[in-house]
Formats: structure tokens, sequence, C-alpha cells
């Protein structure tokens, strides 16, 4: 593993600046992420921070709509945006020499951006196709579906919105958003590859230190709602998602999980993948992901399979669940080990992978883990360890949610 | 970072980016099979072998090799299109040894009865799994519908009704037609060590025989026309357009590409401009397909099945406004930087690199590195790219359409 050195630099108005340089690139990347995610939409009108990311790039500071973009591809910067649940992200990936006067740009996107009401309706429109498109979408639609009754509102909130809620919307609800939220309390920047760490404080201090802070928002949550949900949808195939409890990256039990998980489905001799694909020939894609917000995880199952075989499939996934709870065994968990560790090295290859990673550990966890440390995490795993949390924490309370032409039956889930 | 190649006496080749500061070593095999290669009788053959080459061989089991790729940490997959299948694997150098030893073994593949039958309902599941992802059969029915009999036609998956009447035997017999040590290469970048790559290699392949492969490159006729494929099922419409453009082995491919980069990209092009920025449709693109003694540029839209009338005339006009009027020098400009920017963050990739050195052995059997192929293109100029389009214009293209819509009529 090349030597890792993470640098921060807090700023007084709340903003913090992560870096890690990675020298033997001659690329860097930048991740921003401002607490300015969808759970902070009104619920009437979720949308909203996904409507506005689309609106601040409709021109800023001294750029009208074209020229941003125009700016931007001079510079060769790979752009791109999203809102994410609690934060709306910005990033980019370019030669290295041009991340100062991209952070400038983005800069302006944040700060001053005009949200034209004479654009509004076509930001409407990108919203509205962003909605159509993913309900073309059939294992992201079962998977969102999921994550809501699993995590409630607004932790599995799909931050789209509906074609109801993003027609409600208007400029003066984009532009109180973003005056409320689009502020450096709870914002950092992540930047990685190569540059000269001074440099950077420098720039992103003349850039955002004298932007004022507000205080974070609070949000209240509605419960989340467990059990069996069948959507139906004239498809080839039905698509199954199973959920269960999982472990928050912050979990003292994280590494443990991540292991069981990963004798599950990391790899092509995980169990999902032995059992239900090559052996019984029942799917062409089965996994199982740990998914972390905040204060709350679950385990996500997912497969696809033409209908008649099913129920069968889902039979096998949940066969699986309940035998991972009897344990793992030493040669699963030494495989999975080394998987791990070539995926870390393989991670120093890119910069915006490292950004993205650095920005979602202090979202998280307040801080880095290098990726030495989570090396050392994942080698102090036993056997025993792992098996001792299954024993105490054995997959079960299953959710489940199918689309497809016919329903499944799930024994064990709590009814709705 | 050195270029070595070495050729066995059987014609397989060894290629490889060296790169001693690399952390990890990524290796894969190219052949030149596709479903080019095919008849409608074993439609689907090159992709089903794909998958039956992990299957095992006389040395393992399915199983074993599974889990070998596991154990070695591997990053490793394989994919087949219509000209090629590529099988790979990224690994931490120290298992370079190992990991080459699998690949070469796995290369000539056991083909048993009953891995083959169980891997048959897999493939049919994956064509049901694309039957119900957009364009929904579009991207074969367009394929199909533009080269008509030129073997690039036939679709990669091949039917549910052509993959169940394959049989061991044909998938062998066509192996013997396209898997000869002389039609593949076996490419390698990162932290290699080239001395024990070609010892290893040679010790597994030296001794597998060369035969007769042959493809002709015949000039396509290709055509254009409209044709509907009507899914009530689909929020979206998308529609798909397909016109003549360079092959690999010409050379104003590079200015095509740029071409498309200036129309097509995703950011900052003029399809952005009139489809994305404008929320006319919520994803549009152009890009260029490559072929041996051929080409394509494919055009892409998926929008409101409302606008799709509309969006079929605007693709029109912007493509003719393009190859009429030309474009300029201020977006050749943007696309040169978005490319050169495009090429180095990939090239860091081990992985990419070794993908580049087998697709380029594959495509011309030469080899440029990623800063030569950029320096490439910073050369092409504002004259090339207006002569790419005129020479390339997308005028008279073949166009599918998929979606609710059952009433759209050509542009």
């Amino acid at each position: 593993m090349k030597q890792q050195t993470i640098l921060t630099h807090q700023f007084p108005n709340g903003l913090t600046l992560i870096g890690q340089p990675m020298q033997w690139l001659q690329s860097a990347a930048f991740a921003l992420s401002v607490p300015a995610g969808s759970r902070y939409d009104d619920p009437t009108k979720i949308g909203t921070a996904n409507f506005l990311c689309e609106m601040v790039q409709r021109g800023c500071g001294d750029y009208h709509s074209r020229a941003f973009v125009e700016a931007l591809q001079m510079l060769g910067v790979d752009f791109s945006s999203s809102a994410g649940n609690y934060h709306t992200h910005y990033g980019g990936a370019m030669i290295a020499s041009e991340l100062l006067p991209a952070l400038r740009i983005t800069a302006d996107v944040l700060r001053r951006p005009h949200i034209p009401a004479n654009q509004l309706e076509e930001g409407r429109l990108v919203c509205l196709q962003e909605i159509a498109a993913t309900a073309d979408d059939l294992p992201q639609q079962a998977m969102n579906r999921m994550k809501l009754r699993f995590y409630g509102d607004p932790d599995g909130r799909d931050s789209d919105g509906t074609i109801e809620s993003i027609k409600k919307i208007s400029i003066d609800d984009l532009q109180k958003f973003h005056q409320r939220y689009y502020q450096p309390t709870g914002m950092t920047i992540a930047v990685a590859g190569q540059f000269d760490f001074d440099a950077v404080v420098e720039e992103v201090g003349n850039l955002f230190d004298d932007w004022q802070r507000q205080p974070l928002a609070e949000v209240v949550p509605v419960a989340p709602e467990y059990g069996v949900e069948h959507i139906p949808f004239e498809s080839e195939q039905t698509h199954i998602v199973v959920g269960f409890k999982g472990c928050t990256y912050s979990d003292e039990n994280y590494y443990l999980n991540r292991c069981a998980v990963g004798v599950l489905s990391d790899g092509m001799s995980s169990r999902l993948f032995t059992e239900v694909r090559e052996k019984r020939g029942l799917c062409y894609t089965v996994f199982a992901s740990n998914h972390s917000v905040k204060d709350a995880a679950g385990v996500f199952c997912y497969s696809g399979t033409t209908a008649a075989r099913a129920q069968e499939t889902l039979d096998v996934i949940l066969e699986q669940l309940h035998e991972l709870s009897r344990g793992v065994t030493e040669a699963e968990l030494e495989r999975l080990k080394i998987q791990i560790r070539s995926g870390l090295v393989a991670q120093q290859e890119s910069c915006r992978a490292r950004a993205n990673a650095i920005n979602s550990n202090w979202f998280h966890l307040g801080r880095v883990r290098t990726l030495d440390e989570i090396l050392e995490n994942i080698n102090a795993m036993t056997v025993a360890k792992v098996n001792d949390y299954l024993n105490a924490h054995p997959p079960a309370d299953f959710s489940l949610v199918t689309l497809g032409s016919t329903a499944l039956q799930l024994s064990d889930a709590k009814p709705v | 970072m050195n270029y070595r190649t070495h050729t066995l006496d059987n014609g397989l080749q060894i290629l490889a980016q060296c790169n001693e500061q690399a952390h990890t070593s990524a290796f894969g095999f190219f052949v030149r099979a596709g479903a080019r290669d095919e008849t409608a009788a074993i439609s689907g053959v090159s992709h089903f072998l794909e998958h039956m080459v992990f299957k095992g061989t006389p040395n393992r089991s399915a199983a074993e090799v599974n889990l070998q790729l596991d154990e070695m940490g591997s990053h490793s997959n394989a994919r087949t299109g219509e000209e090629s299948t590529i099988y790979h694997a990224a690994v931490l150098p120290e298992f370079q040894t190992r990991v080459v030893e699998l690949l070469t073994d796995i290369m000539r593949p056991s083909l048993r009865l009953e891995d083959f039958e169980t891997e048959k309902k897999v493939i049919v599941e994956e064509i049901m799994m694309y039957a119900d992802q957009p364009p929904y059969g579009g991207y074969e029915k367009i394929m199909e519908s533009f080269f008509g009999d030129h073997p690039l036609g036939q679709s990669v998956l091949g039917t549910v009704e052509s993959v169940t009447h394959l049989t061991p035997d044909s998938m062998r017999e066509y192996f013997r037609t396209r898997y000869s040590p002389s039609n593949m290469a076996f490419a390698a970048s990162g932290k290699i060590d080239f001395d024990a790559l070609v010892t290893t290699v040679e010790q597994q392949c030296g001794n597998w025989d060369r035969f007769e492969t042959a493809r002709e490159p015949v000039t396509p006729d290709y055509n254009s026309g409209f044709t509907t494929i009507h899914n009530p099922n689909a929020n979206q419409q998308y529609i798909l357009q397909l016109a003549p453009g360079a092959s690999i082995e010409s050379d104003d491919r590079f200015a095509a590409r740029v071409a498309a980069t200036i129309l097509g990209d995703d950011a900052g092009s003029r399809f952005y401009w009139e489809f994305l920025d404008s929320g006319l449709a919520e994803s549009a693109g152009v890009g260029a397909n490559e072929y041996q003694g051929c080409g394509s540029i494919m055009t892409v839209v998926c929008c409101d099945p409302e606008e799709a009338q509309n969006n079929l005339a605007r693709i029109k006009n912007v493509l003719s406004r393009a190859v009429d009027q030309g474009v300029t020098e201020k977006e050749l400009v943007m696309a040169k930087k978005k490319i050169a920017s495009h090429i180095l963050l990939a090239s860091e990739r081990t992985e990419t690199r070794m993908f580049s050195v087998g697709t380029q052995w594959l495509n011309r059997q030469s080899f440029r590195t990623p800063e030569q192929i950029a320096a490439v293109y910073q050369d092409v100029t504002l004259d090339q790219v207006n002569a790419a389009l005129k020479q390339y214009p997308m005028e008279d293209p073949m166009t599918v359409v998929v979606g609710p819509r059952n009433d759209l009529v050509p542009a």
C-alpha cells in the first residue's frame, strides 16, 4: 500500500476541507457535500433539493447558463452533481493543474447561482424526465420501495420526488431552499490526487471563508414500515428485494457484519452466487449488500428471475440467510480478506473514488479511515468473532418487496 | 513504463505494458470471436461459450474456478460483443503466476453436459433480464435492421429458442473455428514480471494446436428505414438511429469520434443543449462504433412519449445542420480538452491500460500508449472533423422507436 496522509483544515464557519495527496497520479478530484439534501424537502414538495441542484447550474456568478458549462469543458472537468438524502453533492475529476479553477467555478454554483425564473420549466422537465426514466428501471423501483419502507421518511426518501410533487415546486421554493440550506456548517470538500494542500486551503478560504453559517436543520422522522409488499407489473422477470437489519458505518460491529455479508455475496464463490446462480441456474443477477444511512442500516438482497422460478429463488435466498446464522468458515473469511485487500489497493488508482470515499467517511465517522486502517480492521476479523456476531445477530425479521406478475410468499415476514 | 511482446510458435501473442511502479496487475485474453462469426443455427454461442469458459476444465471443476479466482482476490469478468470475446482478471502482483495459470487453463474448457444445461438457464434469465430493460430489444432490432444480411446484424445474446437448441457439440465445433492461439492474444499491464509471464504462458499454451480461422470483412449494404417496437408498459420512448461510420481501418476514425463528441457527448455537446438542457429528453447521445471493414454512428434519445415525434425532427435538424455548416473551432477545442482529460483519468487504472493493449491488438494489431493516443486526438483539425461529418452524414439512418407510442413516423 502506498503511503497515505490525510490532511484536514477546519474553517471557522463550519466548512471542513480534507485532502489525501496521491502524488503518483497526474489527476485530481474533488467531492463536495453541502448539507442540503432531500431530507430537508417539504414533505409535500419532495424533489426540491434535486430540482435546485439542476437550477443552480443554469448560470452562476459571472457565467450565464451556457458559459458555465463551457467553462467546465474548457478545463476538461468531468463534473457531476446529485441530490442525496443528507447532502447535495458536487464533484469533478480532471488533469491536476485544473483543480483550483474548477473549485472556483463550483463556488459560484453554490454561492451565486442565478436560479433563473425563465428556465424554471426546462429544469422541471429535466426532473420529470428523471422520474419517468427510473420508472422504466424495475430493479431500481423495487429497491427504492424497499428503502422507503425499511427506513421510513425521510431516511428512505427517493430524492427525485414524484411527478405530483415536482409540479408543485415554485421558483420561490427553490430560492428559499437555497438561502436556508446552502451554507458552510456541515459542508465538506474532499480533494484527492496530485495537489498542493496549502494552495488548496488558501483557495478554499478565499472562496468560502466569508460565507455566513446557519444552524443545521432538524427533521421529524416517520417510522419505518417493515413487512411485505408486492408491486404488480407485467414484466418478464420478478424483481425480488429482501431486507433485514444491517450495521451503520459507525457501528462497532460494522466490520463483523461486513464480513458476514461478504461471505454471502462478494465474489463468484460467495454463497448466494453459488447456491442461486451456479448450482441452480435460477438467475443472472443475485447479490446482497449492506447499506447505511446515518443512524440506520439495512442489508438488501436482490435477484431478478422469471415468474415461474421466482418463489424458488426467494426460498433459496432465505435458506442461505438462515444458514448464514450458523456461521462462516475459515476458508470463506480468508478469501474475503484477500478480496477486500485487493479492492483497497485498486482504489489507489482513482482519485475520484478516493475523494468520494473520504467524503462519505467524514459524514459517517467524522474522520477518515485510511486504507491501511481498513485493512487492519479487516485483518483483525476472525471466524470466532464473526460467528459470535452472527449468533447474536442472525439475519431475521425479513422485509420483502417484489415487483412482477405474481406475489411471492415470505413465511416469517411481519404482517403489514 | 515499457511495452513488451512475445509470440509463441503456435501464433499466440503475449503483449504487456509493464509498469514497475504499479501496485496491481491486470491480465486478459482477447479472442476474435463474436456474434458476427455465428450462423443463425448457433446464434448466441459466442456469449454462451464465454459463460462456459468459467465452468471448468479437465483440471478444475466449475466451483474450483470460482473459488480460486476469489482466493486470489481477483477482480475478474468477461464480455462478448459482435467481434470479440474478452476474459480478464486484475490481481495483486504476488498472484501473477497463479492467475495466469488459471486464465490459460480455462481457455480450454471441458463443456460438461450438466454444467452446460444449468448455465443455459442462467443465459435464458439474462435474456429475460434485458427484455425488461430499456430499450427493450431495441438494440438488437436496430442492428438487425441496419446491417441486414451482414453478420454484424446478429444478436450477441441470441434468442431463448436458439440458446435452448445449442449443444456442447455445436459449441465445440464453434470453438474449433475461433479459439486458435493465432486468433487470440494475451494482454497484461501493471506490475508484470514479463519473463515469468512468457514462461507460464509457454508452459500452459505452447501445446495448443493452431488452426485456420477466417472472417471475411464483407462490406455491408447498410439499410435505412423506420421500425416501431410497441411496448405499452414503458414510461419513456426510446429512439435509436444507426448510420454508416468510420471503420477500424480508416484513418478518419479519430476525426469521426471527435465529431461524435461534439454532437452527442453527455455535457456541453449539441445534443446536450438541444435535448438535455431544454428538458426535452432524459438522455441523448451520439457514439461511434468501429468494426472490421465497416462502422456505424449510433444516436440514442430517451424522452417523454409526447415529445418523441418532435424529437425525431430535432435529431434530424441538429445532425443536418452540423453536416451543412460544420462545427466551430471552439467546439473542437472543448472536445479535445474533454478527450484528453478522459484518457488521462482512464489511463491511471491498470485494468484500463490492459484493455487498451488488448483492444488495439484486436483492432489493428498495433500499440500506442494512452499518451500517444491523446496526442493523435490533439492533432485532429477542424477541417478533418468537418470532412468526417460530410463523409458520414447520418442523414438517412435506420430508426427504431421503442415504447408506448405506435404512431410515430419518420421525420
